[in-house]
């Protein structure tokens, strides 16, 4: 687990590519309660304009997350994240689906042992998530 | 047609006790595909320090949906599902959610405003436990092309 005051701004968090395929989808909504139907049925997601079945956005941002939680040690210290979806994460019908490459850096050290972290993901090449911070209270030296 | 303003601040609670279990937990962390042992096993998590189960970081999203949705469903706010995408969410956890809590929560429309030709409605969710703050949900949602300049 990194520590405060070894944490420098601008540490770069390890980097993580996730998979995101259709079965990704039915599984979360599944979890979530969010059945709506462009995150599982083609038909109805290209009637609506999309080209083709989407992730859901919560999905993104609990994925985007886990580079946080994972680089933390512990999820319980994150203590507030936000992120805005700047596009959709298009999961097309095959056993590749698509991933979400995630990065992230320290941005700014806060009082209390609190770093700020912001997150990038993109998705075939393009941001998925702008704005993406998250709050993390780190132990201020190994004990 | 713009969404009807006078529902700002309208607010809506849980009708029933959110109870969060460890099955839910494990559903919700097998689903985002983490295998961290906190979400799975109430023995690490104890020796960690909590009182069983920690939830993921982002698992109330799925309590959120159970006030949310009557708030937007109602049809003199006038808000047209196909035109709605999620634009912006956000979790500040007072404290850490774990399997056995009991929760209520509390959403209100708390913002519209115009963003160009679309507008934006901002949720704001809170969560409690006998009345002591647990987590709080931001969902700004975007309607779109329903702004009174664009129509």
């Amino acid at each position: 687990m990194p520590t405060y005051d070894e944490t420098a701004v601008g540490t770069e968090l390890p980097g993580q590519e996730f998979a995101i395929r259709r079965l990704d989808l039915v599984r979360y909504a599944g979890a979530s309660g969010d059945f709506n139907v462009i995150h599982w049925n083609e038909r109805i997601a290209r009637s609506v304009g999309l080209p083709d079945v989407i992730a859901h956005g919560t999905l993104t941002i609990a994925t985007a997350a886990r580079l946080v939680t994972e680089w933390a040690g512990d999820p319980g210290a994150i203590e507030s994240y936000e992120v805005r979806f700047s596009r959709p994460v298009v999961v097309p019908d095959d056993d590749l689906g698509t991933s979400i490459v995630v990065a992230g850096r320290v941005a700014e050290k806060l009082d209390g042992g609190r770093v700020r972290i912001d997150l990038s993901a993109t998705a075939a090449g393009g941001d998925v998530l702008t704005g993406a911070r998250a709050i993390v209270r780190l132990p201020q030296q190994l004990r | 047609m713009p969404v009807n303003r006078a529902h700002v601040g309208r607010a809506m609670r849980s009708t029933a006790p959110i109870e969060i279990t460890r099955g839910d937990i494990r559903r919700f962390a097998t689903a985002i595909g983490d295998k961290n042992p906190l979400y799975l096993d109430a023995e690490v998590a104890r020796a960690q320090g909590y009182r069983d189960v920690l939830a993921p970081p982002t698992f109330l999203i799925t309590a959120a949906a159970s006030t949310g949705p009557g708030l937007l469903s109602d049809p003199e706010l006038g808000l047209n599902f196909g035109l709605v995408v999620h634009g912006q969410q956000g979790f500040t956890l007072h404290r850490p959610v774990c399997a056995g809590d009991v929760l209520e929560s509390e959403t209100r429309i708390d913002d519209v405003r115009d963003a160009g030709r679309h507008e934006l409605i901002r949720l704001i969710t809170e969560f409690t436990t006998e009345g002591t703050p647990v987590a709080t949900l931001t969902n700004t949602i975007v309607s779109r092309g329903t702004a009174a300049e664009a129509t």
